[in-house]
């Protein structure tokens, strides 16, 4: 699914991404934890191609493609999702018109017959109660005047509308209330397949309560330092990141 | 000089007033027309606009008011259901008689103006404006639209000015919102044919009235189009107006608003849409002669290839105009290095107590918003036109009737979709 080699990457002149290492298989669910500062984000945004976001080495490949030689477009196309810690709020253009826009994108590519404005209404209807949040969003601008918990659910509709086959959740449980943070643990695990893989950026365990992760990776000055069960997970929740040695001692706050 | 404006002069002083009540403001603004010089590229308000194009027509005035003979009909508002008020070639093709109108609402022609109609004609447009005296001297026809005091007329009046090929279309319309009365009124113009059109429309909005007011001067390739709306407020009234303007060889929109009562309100929020080589020219005055009143302006555009905006806004505050609000931004789109866009936001304070803000932007595309459309698989080029279009679609979205609301957004995502991103 997605095979990341020694990956080196830098934002204006700062190397962020150490020669990180990770491969994802069909259907997993890896979370990736670390101290603020490590490269948790930068990931997620090198591997959908932002701007401003250079790779100087390496290589990450979704599906045997080379997805670091694609457009932003195209790596969506391809199957890669990334859900946003700050979704951007754009007024003007309706949450519907852009999610069918996308929807019908992504269709085209995978050869399916786009869908008519009646027929997106009908599945974007369900997809907006499956995260609870109420049908006149699917009106309003893009995240306009959206609360930080209502952006991340506008996220998870976005994935389940898409259909993706590798999600990056990045930091989704920021911010949120526990009945939130259900829903859009329940967003993502109604989604878990086993041609569906998932990268859950977070700070912390709970999250994981919820989405119950294969493998939990530490990353910690862009690398990964430390792999393992979802009991790595309660560890750094009980004793925080101080096995990393001093340096990250005062980070972790 | 000008070869039309001495064809205007000509046709004024042989024809006269078209009414005898109209006869000393006439005779008044034929004299202001024949000092006023005419405008080159060094007078201040026509700095950024050609007057070329309608320099050395021929001035010729047609009075076939025969719908047949229209090269351009004003499209429908599907949805809409408004008392329609059609012009062709400057003469009334509504038969005024036939609409049936409820108590408290009157709609007539210049002879049946009522005295207080007589008196307030013209005294709310500004002298300065050349083809405001233009039209004083040569309209024949004009519209009187009155609301009585607590009458509230939900059905909206729609002025409909067609273009017929090589004509002069000048109209008037004065419209008298009574104390605490409430009116819809949109001005509608549309067309490409090679013609001059000036519709100067007058708007008295008395004590705690409301005015809804739309002006779509949807000109095109060589309709030439200077036009005017002007409001005087009472205290508490508001006014709430929408404008939409297309570009053309020379296209030209004046506004004034002028408060007279304090606690008044005008909110303008206009657009423009240029394509290729067309010109569009929007110059708004706000008179603040009285304390206590806000003004809020939202002008966006976006300009096409070798296509030219130019945006005035004026905000006089006068010396007793204390705890005035007042807010006016333009923000543009360029959609090619070729395009211009000349924005002049100019305020004039002399109270010392008063919260006004001003900006304006030329702006490209933001590079978040862009890479969040992308992200999720959409086409670069239709990310451009939906952020693009994003940016008006927010002033389209402030609109209450729904059925305008759906329609400009129709008319304008068709035109934006001819537009070329270059």
């Amino acid at each position: 699914m997605l095979s990341i080699n020694n990956l080196t990457a830098k934002v204006e002149d700062k190397t962020i991404l150490k020669g990180l290492n990770l491969e994802v298989k069909p259907g997993e669910v890896h979370a990736i934890m670390g101290p603020n500062g490590a490269g948790k984000s930068t990931l997620g945004y090198v591997l959908s191609g932002r701007e401003g976001y250079e790779v100087e080495g390496g290589s990450a490949e979704l599906n045997n493609a080379d997805l670091l030689d694609m457009d932003i477009e195209e790596r969506a196309r391809k199957g890669l999702f990334l859900a946003f810690q700050y979704p951007v709020e754009i007024p003007g253009v309706s949450n519907m018109e852009f999610m069918k826009e996308s929807v019908n994108a992504v269709r085209e590519q995978r050869g399916e017959a786009v869908l008519s404005a009646a027929e997106f209404l009908k599945v974007a209807k369900e997809a907006c109660k499956q995260v609870q949040l109420p049908l006149d969003f699917l009106k309003r601008g893009v995240n306009e005047g959206f609360s930080g918990g209502e952006k991340k659910r506008n996220e998870i509709m976005q994935m389940i509308l898409l259909k993706p086959t590798l999600c990056i959740l990045d930091e989704s449980d920021s911010g949120l209330d526990v009945d939130a943070l259900q829903v859009v643990a329940n967003g993502v695990n109604s989604q878990r397949s086993p041609e569906r893989s998932f990268i859950v950026v977070t700070h912390y365990q709970r999250l994981l309560d919820y989405i119950k992760p294969d493998f939990v990776h530490i990353l910690a000055d862009g690398k990964i330092v430390k792999s393992g069960d979802a009991s790595l997970a309660l560890e750094v929740e009980k004793s925080g990141y101080a096995f990393l040695g001093k340096q990250y001692q005062g980070e972790q706050a | 000089m000008s070869q039309w404006l001495d064809q205007v002069i000509a046709h004024a002083e042989k024809t006269g007033a078209p009414v005898a009540w109209q006869e000393t403001k006439h005779t008044a603004s034929l004299n202001a027309l024949k000092q006023h010089n005419w405008p080159t590229r060094k007078s201040e308000s026509w700095r950024f606009t050609s007057l070329l194009p309608v320099e050395t027509r021929d001035f010729v005035m047609n009075k076939t008011a025969d719908l047949n003979s229209v090269s351009d009909s004003v499209s429908a508002i599907a949805g809409l259901d408004a008392i329609d008020i059609e012009f062709v070639n400057g003469q009334l093709l509504t038969d005024l008689n036939q609409l049936s109108l409820p108590d408290g609402v009157s709609i007539c022609g210049f002879s049946n103006a009522t005295d207080d109609s007589q008196k307030a004609f013209n005294t709310i447009k500004p002298e300065k404006h050349l083809f405001g005296l233009v039209n004083d001297t040569v309209i024949d026809s004009g519209i009187i639209v009155s609301i009585a005091n607590n009458v509230e007329f939900a059905t909206p009046i729609r002025f409909v000015h067609h273009v017929t090929e090589n004509s002069e279309n000048h109209s008037r319309i004065l419209v008298n919102v009574g104390e605490n009365a409430k009116v819809t009124i949109i001005e509608h113009g549309e067309g490409s044919a090679s013609s001059v059109n000036t519709s100067f429309a007058e708007y008295d909005v008395k004590a705690s009235a409301y005015l809804q007011h739309y002006r779509f001067a949807l000109f095109s390739g060589q309709a030439i189009h200077a036009g005017g709306s002007h409001f005087r407020l009472a205290e508490h009234a508001k006014v709430e107006s929408t404008v939409v303007g297309f570009g053309s060889a020379l296209s030209r929109l004046d506004m004034d608003v002028i408060y007279t009562g304090e606690q008044a309100n005008a909110f303008i929020n206009a657009m423009y849409l240029l394509a290729e080589g067309e010109n569009f020219d929007l110059q708004t005055t706000i008179e603040h002669a009285v304390p206590n009143c806000t003004t809020t302006e939202n002008v966006r555009g976006i300009v096409g290839d070798r296509a030219k905006a130019n945006f005035n806004g004026r905000i006089h505050i006068h010396r007793d105009a204390q705890k005035t609000l007042a807010e006016l931004n333009n923000r543009n789109l360029l959609l090619s290095r070729r395009g211009q866009i000349n924005t002049k936001p100019e305020l004039e304070i002399y109270a010392d107590d008063v919260k006004c803000a001003h900006g304006a932007t030329v702006a490209e595309i933001e590079e978040k918003a862009l890479y969040y459309l992308l992200s999720r698989g959409i086409k670069r080029s239709q990310a451009l036109i939906m952020l693009n279009f994003g940016f008006i679609q927010e002033l389209i979205n402030d609109i209450e009737l729904s059925a305008i609301n759906l329609w400009l957004t129709d008319v304008l995502r068709e035109r934006f979709s001819l537009m070329e991103v270059k």
